[in-house]
């Protein structure tokens, strides 16, 4: 093999795109020719320095919650088919209750507010049709990477078993025009849903809050927040919210 | 049918959001190094995912990433044609006169890279020309394969890798240079 084919044949080298042959034709060619190979050297350090996460760039928040809110509906997101049948054919009180809440939050100027209320629209959601989770495990080890390229953020996922709070699932579900992660716990028959999203305002104590009825505790930890919605007693939602972060906190 | 309808265009959101949104840092970062700005890059990477959800049902078993890539592309090259009559063929003649093979005699043959800081490095990859820049995001930073970038920039694989070698000559050409030169510094983009 000569220089000039070299040359050519040195990037997909470099690139592992090149088949069996050509790549020990040009390795051979390499390891007798100083010049060819310290072009390679250099190459791998050029490819080395490229591949830093520095030179990638975050797209920001802003734009990302720009194209999401231009996406149609993206409230009748989570309905599947069936639970969209089965809720017109009931004409269920939930569905009710979800139309008011948007009427509602629609109105709200407060961001705060708003976030409230996608958080309990999202947990309403959850309950009507067959959407509460996507996958389905009392496994943290299971469902903490299921949400890996899913979400730009890697939530905790806290087996509390042993404090009383089961594990159940979890999936992707809409807050305030974000995709976030909803990691699905069970106390008894009550449903609690734990939203987890990269945190756009600031840090801030952990607080109780009710909204139409449904508790949700609500904290931040590192640059993430955290919303537990469930209809279970606020002392118990409380509890669960304090258990689950004390784990965070102890690397569990 | 009413609710049909609109059930229909949320289902057709949703399958969006999950094939297209977890692609966004990456064509965003392809943005900023076409666009080099913020600002325009906003708008091109906005501008694309408009595009590529009205077109979202032409997109049959394709991955989703070299897709958005190729849509991003032709929304930057019709904004530059848009701002400067034929700057992007321009650009493609260039390519044309300067073969892969044809190193520049003074090409320093054995001296060694010295690894750069990631402000030095964004800077020199963002003083190439095009479409030596593209090629280089594309395969370097995005991390596509070469058949990916092909689909990305729609021309033969032989191009892309002719394309490649000239960036990568180019590139280190320039970081070379700028060895030699202690007081580069990044310009401000």
């Amino acid at each position: 093999m000569t220089c000039e084919e070299t040359r050519i044949l040195v990037h997909a080298l470099v690139d592992g795109e090149l088949d069996a042959g050509h790549a020990r034709e040009t390795e051979a060619h390499l390891a007798s020719c100083p010049d060819c190979a310290a072009q390679l050297r250099d190459y791998r350090v050029m490819r080395q320095a490229l591949s830093a996460p520095a030179l990638r760039h975050q797209a920001p928040a802003a734009l990302r919650a720009r194209i999401e809110g231009a996406l149609p509906a993206r409230r009748a997101v989570a309905p599947s088919r069936r639970s969209l049948f089965k809720g017109l054919a009931m004409g269920s009180v939930l569905s009710g209750a979800l139309a008011a809440s948007l009427v509602v939050f629609v109105m709200r100027q407060e961001e705060d507010q708003r976030i409230l209320g996608d958080v309990v629209s999202a947990h309403l959601r959850s309950l009507q049709g067959d959407h509460l989770i996507d996958v389905q495990s009392t496994d943290q080890h299971t469902v903490k990477p299921w949400f890996n390229g899913r979400l730009d953020v890697a939530p905790p996922v806290i087996d509390l078993a042993a404090q009383g709070f089961t594990l159940i699932g979890g999936r992707v579900d809409y807050v305030d025009a974000r995709p976030v992660a909803a990691i699905v716990y069970k106390r008894r028959a009550h449903v609690i849903n734990l939203f987890v999203a990269q945190l756009m305002g600031p840090e801030r104590r952990a607080t109780i809050e009710q909204v139409q009825g449904f508790n949700i505790w609500r904290w931040t930890h590192s640059d993430l927040g955290f919303w537990a919605v469930s209809d279970i007693n606020a002392g118990e939602l409380q509890e669960f919210g304090e258990k689950f972060e004390a784990a965070v906190r102890s690397g569990a | 049918m009413a609710a049909r309808v609109e059930h229909d265009d949320a289902d057709k959101a949703r399958r969006f959001r999950d094939a297209a949104l977890p692609h966004l840092d990456d064509v965003y970062t392809l943005a900023r190094y076409l666009m080099r700005s913020a600002a325009d890059a906003d708008d091109a990477v906005q501008e694309c995912y408009l595009r590529a959800f009205r077109h979202f049902d032409g997109l049959r078993g394709q991955a989703a990433k070299p897709w958005l890539m190729a849509i991003l592309r032709n929304v930057c090259r019709a904004e530059f044609a848009r701002r400067s009559g034929a700057a992007a063929d321009v650009a493609d003649a260039a390519e044309d006169a300067a073969p892969l093979w044809q190193e520049p005699a003074s090409s320093p043959e054995a001296a060694i890279l010295r690894q750069r800081d990631s402000e030095t490095v964004h800077a020199l990859v963002a003083a190439l020309p095009e479409p030596f820049r593209e090629a280089i995001v594309l395969r370097d930073i995005n991390d596509l394969s070469y058949r990916e970038i092909a689909e990305v920039v729609g021309a033969p694989i032989g191009t892309v890798m002719s394309r490649l070698g000239r960036a990568r000559s180019l590139l280190r050409e320039a970081w070379l240079k700028s060895e030699h030169e202690p007081q580069y510094e990044e310009r401000s983009t």
